[in-house]
C-alpha cells in the first residue's frame, strides 16, 4: 500500500457554507505529512471526513487502503487521533482517559505509556476539569502515541503546549518516523512543520493550493536579490520589485528564473551579491492571504 | 455590580423564548383551575362538599397543601400547590443555567475579564428570575381577577420562586459543576416538598420548617394574611447575601471543595458501556434515591387518607357513586404514580440527552475515532436511558409498598405497589425513545424532549378540567397507562406503548448511525 491517504475531489456543505470545496490530499505511507491552511479552510472538516464522523457529499476517500465510512471502526483500530481542541470528562482522571482511549483502539503499550508520562511530565492522577488547555492535550497525545498503531492523526496538536513540551512532542514525532508510522500533521507552527514534514499540503476555501515537499513549493515562490553591480542597470526583465539605488539593484525574482537572472547580473558585472531564499513565512503567507476575502 | 445592565440584557437575550413561556403558561393554571371549579362545582354546597371530602384529607393535603376554604379561589389555591412547587423548580434551574453552566462551560471568564463587577454576574442571574418572579405573581392576579386574594396567591407563587433563585444562588457556589448544583438544588426542594407534605398530612407545626409551606401559609381567598411573604422574602435576602458572601470568596471555575486527585489509570474502563456507566451512574443512584424516599414518605402518609375514609360516611358514598370499587387508598397512590411516571420520563429524558452532551461538547468525537462503533456507543447511553426510569419507579413502588404495607400490616402490598409503579414504565419509555429519535434524526431539537413533556404534563393537569376532547388528551402517552393500583389492566395499550418506545429508539440509532457526528 503505497498510499496512506487517498482523497481526491471532496466536497461538503454545512446549509449554505462550503467547507470543502474538491479537496485533494495525498499522504505516503511512512512520512509525514505537514497539513496547512489559514482558519477555517477545511483541514478539520477534512480529517473529520478520514475518521468516518462526517459523511462527504461528493469525491473519493480512501484511509489505510479502506472507505473510511463504511469500514470506519476497522480503520479505526489501525489509527490514533488527537483533536485540536481537547474536551475531557470532568470526573474522570488523566490516567483513566489515556487507559480508556488506548484501550477502545485495541489496547497500548504499559512501558510506552510511562515513559510518555515521565516525558511529557504530566500528572496522570488529575481530574478531567482540573487540567489546563495544554496539559489536556498532553492526555489525548500520551494516549494516541502509546498506542500500537499504523497511522497517526493530529489536528493542531501542539496548540497550548509550551516549548519545551513542543520539543518533547517533536522528538517523539521524529521516533514515530523512524520506527515508520505515518502521520498527518495540521499545523500553523511553521518550524515545526519544516522541521518534520516530508511533505506538505496547502488548502485554502477547502481547496488544495499546493501540495510537495517545501524543496518543491520553495521552488514556486520569489528569491531576494540585492546586488552591487560594476555598470547601473535601470532594467531587469522577468524580475518583480525593482529598486534601483545607482549601481545598487534590490529585486524579487521567481526562482525557475533564478538562473537567467544571474546570467544578466553577470553580463553587467558583481561586485557584491546577498541572495535570500523564501522564508517558510513568506511562502505561507503568499498561499494564506486572500483566504479570508 | 459594574455591567449589571449589561448582563441582565444578556441573559434576557438568551432566554427570550423560554423565559415568557414559562412565566405564562405557570400565570395561567390557577386562573384555569379557578375557571373549571367553577364550572364542575357550581355551587356552595357542591364545593363545600368537595373541600370536606376530597380536598380536605390528608394524603390529598400531603400533595397538594392544606385547604382552608370552599370557595373557587381557596379550591384553586390549594390546587395550585403543585404550581408552587414547578415556579420553585424552574427558578434553581434558571439561577444555575445563568451562573455555574456559565461558568462551566468557560464562557464566565470571558465575561469576567472584561469590565464587570465580581458581583455582577449572580446578581444579574438573581434580578432576572426575581423579576420574572414578580410578572408572574401579577399575571396570575391578572388572570384570575385582580382581588387581594388574588394578588396574595400571585404573589406567594412569586414568593416561593424567589426563595429557590436564591436557593439555587448557594447551590450554585458550592460544587465545580453544573450538573451536582442541580441535583443540590433539587435535593433541597424535595427535602422542603417532603417536609411540607409531612406537616400538612399530619397536621402538626412540621410544616412551618418548610419555605415551601409558606407560600400557601397565606391562605388566599380565605383566612388572608400577608406574613409568611416577609418569612420568604427575609429567607431569600438571607441566602441571596450568603451566596454573594461566598461568590467572593472562591476563585473563577472553581467550588468550595477542593477537586480531589484521581486514580493515575484505569482497569475497569474497558469499553463504550464501562463509560456509560461511569458517566450515568450518578444520575441513576440520585433518581433512585429520591424515589426511595418520596416512596416511603408518602407510603406512611396513605393511611391518613384510609382513616378519613373510615371517618367519613359522605366520602364512602362518594366513592361508593364513583364505582369500579377503587378504595380512596389506591386513587391516591395511582395518582401519586401518574406525577411519578411524569418524573421518570423526565429522567428518561434527561439521561438520553448525556449522549447529546457528549457530542456537542466533542467528548464523543475521540471515543468514535477509536474501533468503537457507533450504536454500541449509544447503545451504552440508551440502556441506562430506558432501564433507569424502571429502576427508579421499581424503588418508589417499593418505598410505598414497604410503610404502607407497614402501617396496614400486609407486606403483600410491596409486590402489588411495585407492580403498579412498573405499569408506568413503558409510557416513560416512550419518551426516551422520542428523546433517542430526536438525538439519531434531528439532533438541533433534541430540546424539544422537554417541551413534550411539558404538554404531556399540562394534558394530564389540566387536559380533564378544561374538557379537552380525548382525541387530544389521548396523545399524551401517560393517558394509556392503566390506573394501578386498583383499576383495570388491559395488555395492549402497555404492549402498544413499549412498541412505540422501542421503534423510536431505533429509528433514532438508525439516524445516527448515517447522519454527521458533530453538527
Amino acid at each position: 500500500m503505497e498510499n496512506a491517504i487517498l482523497v481526491s475531489g471532496l466536497h461538503k456543505t454545512f446549509g449554505r457554507t462550503h467547507a470543502l470545496n474538491g479537496l485533494d490530499l495525498t499522504v505516503r505511507t511512512g512520512e509525514v505529512h505537514g497539513f496547512l491552511g489559514p482558519n477555517g479552510s477545511g483541514k478539520s472538516t477534512t480529517i473529520r471526513v478520514l475518521l468516518g464522523l462526517l459523511r462527504a457529499d461528493s469525491g473519493s476517500a480512501r484511509l489505510l487502503g479502506g472507505d473510511p465510512w463504511k469500514d470506519a471502526t476497522a480503520l479505526h483500530r489501525r489509527l490514533a487521533y488527537v483533536p485540536g481542541d481537547v474536551t475531557l470528562w470532568p470526573n474522570l482522571s488523566g490516567g483513566e482517559v489515556i487507559d480508556l482511549l488506548g484501550r477502545l483502539r485495541g489496547g497500548l503499550n504499559p512501558q510506552r505509556r510511562a515513559e510518555l508520562l515521565e516525558r511529557f511530565d504530566l500528572d496522570p492522577r488529575k481530574k478531567g476539569r482540573a487540567y489546563s488547555k495544554g496539559n489536556r492535550q498532553k492526555v489525548a497525545l500520551v494516549a494516541a502515541l502509546a498506542s500500537d498503531v499504523e497511522l497517526l492523526i493530529l489536528d493542531e496538536p501542539t496548540s497550548g503546549l509550551d516549548p519545551l513540551m513542543e520539543e518533547v512532542f517533536r522528538e517523539c514525532i521524529a521516533e514515530e518516523k523512524t520506527s515508520g508510522r505515518t502521520v498527518l500533521l495540521s499545523s500553523h507552527i511553521l518550524a515545526e512543520v519544516e522541521q518534520l514534514c516530508d511533505r506538505v499540503s496547502i488548502i485554502r476555501n477547502g481547496q488544495t493550493v499546493e501540495s510537495g515537499t517545501l524543496t518543491d513549493l520553495r521552488h514556486l515562490t520569489r528569491t531576494s536579490i540585492s546586488a552591487d553591480l560594476a555598470t547601473p542597470l535601470t532594467t531587469i526583465p522577468g524580475v518583480h520589485d525593482l529598486v534601483v539605488d545607482g549601481t545598487r539593484v534590490r529585486f524579487e525574482v521567481d526562482t525557475d528564473r533564478l538562473d537567467d537572472t544571474l546570467k544578466h547580473l553577470t553580463a553587467a558585472g558583481v561586485r557584491s551579491l546577498t541572495s535570500q531564499p523564501p522564508t517558510l513565512e513568506e511562502l505561507f503567507m503568499r498561499h494564506y492571504q486572500g483566504a479570508a476575502r | 455590580m459594574t455591567g449589571l445592565r449589561h448582563l441582565i440584557r444578556l441573559i434576557l437575550r438568551r432566554d427570550r423564548v423560554l423565559l415568557p413561556l414559562w412565566v405564562l403558561i405557570l400565570a395561567a393554571l390557577p386562573a384555569v383551575y379557578a375557571a373549571s371549579f367553577a364550572e364542575l362545582t357550581p355551587t356552595d354546597e357542591a364545593r363545600e362538599l368537595y373541600a370536606r371530602t376530597t380536598a380536605g384529607i390528608p394524603s390529598i393535603e400531603a400533595m397538594l397543601g392544606p385547604i382552608y376554604g370552599s370557595s373557587v379561589g381557596a379550591l384553586a389555591t390549594q390546587r395550585a400547590g403543585l404550581t408552587l412547587l414547578i415556579v420553585a423548580l424552574i427558578n434553581v434551574l434558571v439561577v444555575i443555567r445563568h451562573t455555574r453552566t456559565e461558568e462551566d462551560a468557560g464562557r464566565r471568564e470571558l465575561v469576567a475579564a472584561t469590565v464587570v463587577g465580581r458581583h455582577a454576574p449572580l446578581a444579574a442571574a438573581l434580578v432576572v428570575a426575581v423579576g420574572a418572579d414578580l410578572v408572574l405573581g401579577l399575571l396570575t392576579a391578572a388572570f384570575m381577577g385582580f382581588s387581594s386574594g388574588s394578588l396574595l396567591l400571585g404573589l406567594s407563587l412569586a414568593f416561593a420562586g424567589i426563595v429557590f433563585a436564591a436557593v439555587g444562588a448557594v447551590a450554585a457556589q458550592l460544587t465545580e459543576n453544573a450538573g451536582p448544583a442541580r441535583g443540590l438544588g433539587l435535593a433541597v426542594l424535595g427535602l422542603a416538598y417532603l417536609i411540607r407534605a409531612a406537616g400538612d398530612a399530619t397536621g402538626s407545626g412540621l410544616s412551618w420548617a418548610s419555605p415551601l409551606a409558606w407560600g400557601q401559609y397565606t391562605q388566599p381567598f380565605a383566612d388572608e394574611t400577608w406574613l409568611p411573604l416577609l418569612a420568604s422574602f427575609g429567607l431569600a435576602a438571607l441566602l441571596a447575601g450568603l451566596a454573594g458572601w461566598l461568590s467572593v470568596r472562591r476563585d473563577v471555575g472553581g467550588g468550595l471543595v477542593p477537586t480531589r486527585l484521581g486514580p493515575a489509570g484505569s482497569t475497569s474502563l474497558t469499553g463504550p458501556f464501562a463509560l456509560a456507566w461511569r458517566l450515568q451512574r450518578g444520575l441513576l443512584t440520585g433518581w433512585s434515591v429520591g424515589f426511595l424516599i418520596f416512596g416511603l414518605a408518602f407510603g406512611g402518609a396513605v393511611s391518613g387518607a384510609t382513616e378519613a375514609f373510615n371517618g367519613n360516611p359522605e366520602l364512602a358514598e362518594l366513592f361508593a357513586r364513583l364505582g369500579g370499587g377503587v378504595s380512596l387508598t389506591d386513587t391516591f397512590i395511582s395518582t401519586l404514580l401518574g406525577i411519578a411516571a411524569i418524573a421518570a420520563a423526565a429522567y428518561g429524558i434527561q439521561a438520553a440527552l448525556r449522549m447529546r452532551a457528549e457530542e456537542s461538547t466533542m467528548r464523543a468525537e475521540p471515543v468514535l475515532a477509536t474501533g468503537t462503533a457507533r450504536v454500541p456507543w449509544a447503545l451504552g447511553h440508551v440502556v441506562f436511558a430506558v432501564a433507569g426510569p424502571i429502576v427508579a419507579l421499581l424503588m418508589i413502588g417499593a418505598g410505598l409498598g414497604l410503610t404502607y404495607g407497614a402501617d396496614v400490616g400486609d407486606l403483600g402490598q410491596v409486590p402489588r405497589l411495585i407492580g403498579a409503579a412498573l405499569a408506568q414504565a413503558p409510557a416513560a419509555a416512550t419518551l426516551t425513545g422520542l428523546t433517542v429519535a430526536l438525538f439519531g434524526l434531528l439532533p438541533r431539537l433534541t430540546g424539544v424532549a422537554w417541551g413534550i413533556l411539558a404538554i404531556c404534563l399540562l394534558l394530564g393537569q389540566i387536559g380533564a378540567l378544561l374538557q379537552l376532547s380525548q382525541a387530544v388528551l389521548d396523545l399524551s402517552p401517560f393517558t394509556h397507562t392503566p390506573h394501578l393500583p386498583g383499576g383495570e389492566v388491559t395488555a395492549l395499550p402497555l404492549v402498544v406503548l413499549a412498541v412505540v418506545a422501542v421503534v423510536l429508539t431505533a429509528a433514532g440509532l438508525w439516524g445516527f448511525r448515517r447522519r454527521d457526528v458533530g453538527v
